[in-house]
């Protein structure tokens, strides 16, 4: 597998507190790479500095061969690259489907296309899409109206409306109950072999980990601690002292 | 929406018949197709985007002035004709007067959204209570460097070409006044039709997501702005005209009067719809006019207690509240178990 997200040598501090410090990771074209480690270790930071939303300080990071690391979010966005937010973000005030619409990708849109009507075929997409995630019966509501999981749902629904190469989720099953997270287990999976879509993903739950990642990298204190496959990062002493507070 | 039709049929009804009625109110209706036109073009930023601007007046004063410098200036020197006013009296021909408003007028609308293209470059990098305050301080500061600016007449302000002919032109203004307002709406109608609404609706719940979802902001709240300021530029010339004379502080940027009445209006009718700044509009103008005809001397004071109450008991304005009450009548779909079914995996077995 090729190497779709090159980060090599980042660091990263604001002020005083250094968040990460000569992180090196590469995600492969394809996989579902997983980014754990205990809270405050810089894993959000990283992710933010992948999708620019903020500059790094040093180090270099590639997407598909292209330097991005001092491209604007928008900009990164249209390239494929994609996140999803911890604190789940729709727009409130807008109907699910309308939520749908505007997710559409917008790597060539013109000037004049901001005056188009969304075509047929984009509407019947964004509601296949709903259904997939399970929200159909939902999809006229204002997405401020649903509930937290729902919205973490449409979430993930707009993210695959917008067709990325790669999608980098924030901790997609916090805050939603455990039936739930099985479904969206499975829905990512899906995402990965169905829609082709590389997975990067945040994630605590270690269950949710090890059942979905097929690579594994730990932060700790800001620094790449390992990385492997499920089985050898499961069995590595220093992650389980990070993760118990030896360091 | 609902009784879609007979909203149009009142309105075209009082636009047409209203002044043939009551001739004797003609620049009462106009000054209310003006407040229409004040509050719709605000709503495009305050309302569908989020983006409370105290500064739309600026657009609205540019218009004006740029109007009348090229009705004046296609004949005559604008420096001297300004100095001169008051003592000679220049005729224009109605040729003259005719191709001058027409020139104004495009030149209006086409310096503001240009004026609007720079400003934005500037304050939108602002949010939420400091892009209000920055817009406010743009078209505070446009009105004092006006009135700098001596060939122009200064604070001293100029006259405008006199209506050829007989008539005074009060039904040639109101004509153009009440056509630019069916415009705007019809203009607006289509532009909520199209992408342009769901992306400025997107930028209004959550800017950073849009930003996050690869939507290009920045051009999207530029073109909203333009829209704003291009009819707000011709709204600007045909008062300009209406007024036959123009000055800075009190009929080109009346920050205070209606720079902040185009807030009010949306506000009163319900902003982020189509049909609230209208309704929010004729409302003000009738309730306004009323005070300062029945309550002269507490007009303001009546007003406050207007605003008060909107703001405190009405947020989201008449036409807001009434999407809240009768919710199926505007389309809006509501989850009636929602209370029941907190649990989201219901939805996905």
């Amino acid at each position: 597998m090729s190497t779709l997200i090159e980060v090599s040598g980042v660091s990263k501090s604001f002020g005083g507190v250094v968040a990460n410090h000569d992180v090196s990771m590469a995600v492969p074209d394809g996989g579902i790479t997983a980014l754990i480690g205990p809270n405050g270790s810089g894993k959000t930071t990283l992710f933010n500095s992948i999708v620019g939303y903020h500059p790094i300080d040093s180090g270099s990071i590639k997407f598909d061969g292209q330097e991005i690391s001092d491209l604007r979010v928008q900009e990164i966005a249209r390239l494929g690259l994609l996140r999803t937010f911890q604190q789940t973000r729709i727009y409130g005030k807008m109907d699910c489907v309308k939520n749908m619409l505007i997710s559409v990708p917008n790597r060539n849109s013109s000037f004049t296309d901001m005056f188009k009507k969304y075509p047929q075929d984009v509407t019947d997409k964004a509601e296949h899409l709903l259904e997939f995630v399970g929200l159909y019966s939902k999809r006229k509501l204002l997405a401020g109206n649903l509930s937290f999981g729902q919205q973490k749902l449409l979430e993930f629904a707009m993210a695959l409306m917008n067709e990325p190469k790669v999608l980098l989720l924030d901790e997609p099953t916090a805050g939603i109950n455990p039936t739930l997270i099985n479904g969206l287990i499975d829905r990512l999976k899906l995402a990965n072999s169905e829609f082709g879509i590389t997975l990067f993903v945040i994630e605590h739950n270690m269950r949710v980990v090890m059942n979905l990642a097929d690579n594994i990298y730990c932060l700790a204190h800001g620094e790449m601690l390992a990385h492997g496959k499920p089985e050898e990062i499961q069995n590595d002493q220093r992650v389980i002292d990070a993760y118990l507070g030896a360091h | 929406m609902m009784n879609k039709y007979t909203l149009y049929g009142i309105t075209l009804a009082v636009g047409i018949f209203g002044p043939l009625m009551f001739p004797a109110y003609i620049t009462q209706f106009t000054v209310l197709w003006l407040m229409v036109v004040f509050s719709l073009t605000w709503d495009i930023m305050g309302g569908q985007m989020g983006y409370n601007s105290l500064g739309n007046i600026l657009f609205f004063g540019i218009g004006m002035y740029v109007c009348a410098i090229v009705q004046v200036g296609l004949y005559y020197n604008v420096g001297e004709y300004t100095a001169y006013s008051g003592a000679v009296k220049v005729n224009f021909t109605p040729d003259q007067y005719f191709t001058g408003l027409a020139l104004g007028t495009v030149a209006a609308a086409i310096v503001s959204s240009l004026i609007a293209v720079i400003f934005g470059w500037i304050v939108f990098g602002l949010r939420g209570p400091y892009f209000a305050i920055g817009t406010l301080g743009v078209a505070i500061a446009a009105g004092e460097l006006i009135g700098a600016w001596d060939y122009v007449g200064g604070g001293g302000g100029m006259s405008l070409p006199l209506f050829p002919g007989d008539s005074d032109g009060t039904a040639f203004n109101y004509v153009a006044m009440f056509t630019l307002a069916i415009a705007t709406f019809l203009f607006l109608k289509w532009l909520y039709a199209s992408r342009f609404s769901l992306a400025i609706n997107a930028i209004r719940d959550d800017e950073e997501k849009a930003e996050g979802m690869g939507i290009q902001t920045k051009r999207y709240k530029t073109v909203a702005w333009s829209i704003s300021a291009f009819f707000l530029g011709i709204s600007g010339a045909i008062f300009g005209n209406m007024t036959g004379f123009i000055e800075p502080l009190e009929v080109a940027f009346p920050t205070v009067t209606f720079g902040i009445f185009m807030v009010l209006m949306a506000l009163l009718g319900g902003k982020g719809t189509l049909w609230g700044p209208i309704i929010g509009a004729v409302l003000f103008h009738v309730i306004k006019e009323f005070t300062w005809t029945v309550l002269l001397g507490w007009q303001w004071i009546a007003l406050g207690a207007l605003i008060v109450v909107n703001v405190v008991f009405f947020q989201q304005g008449l036409v807001g509240w009434m999407q809240e009450r009768w919710p199926e009548k505007f389309g809006i779909e509501v989850d009636t178990q929602l209370g029941v079914n907190e649990n989201p995996s219901e939805t996905v077995t």
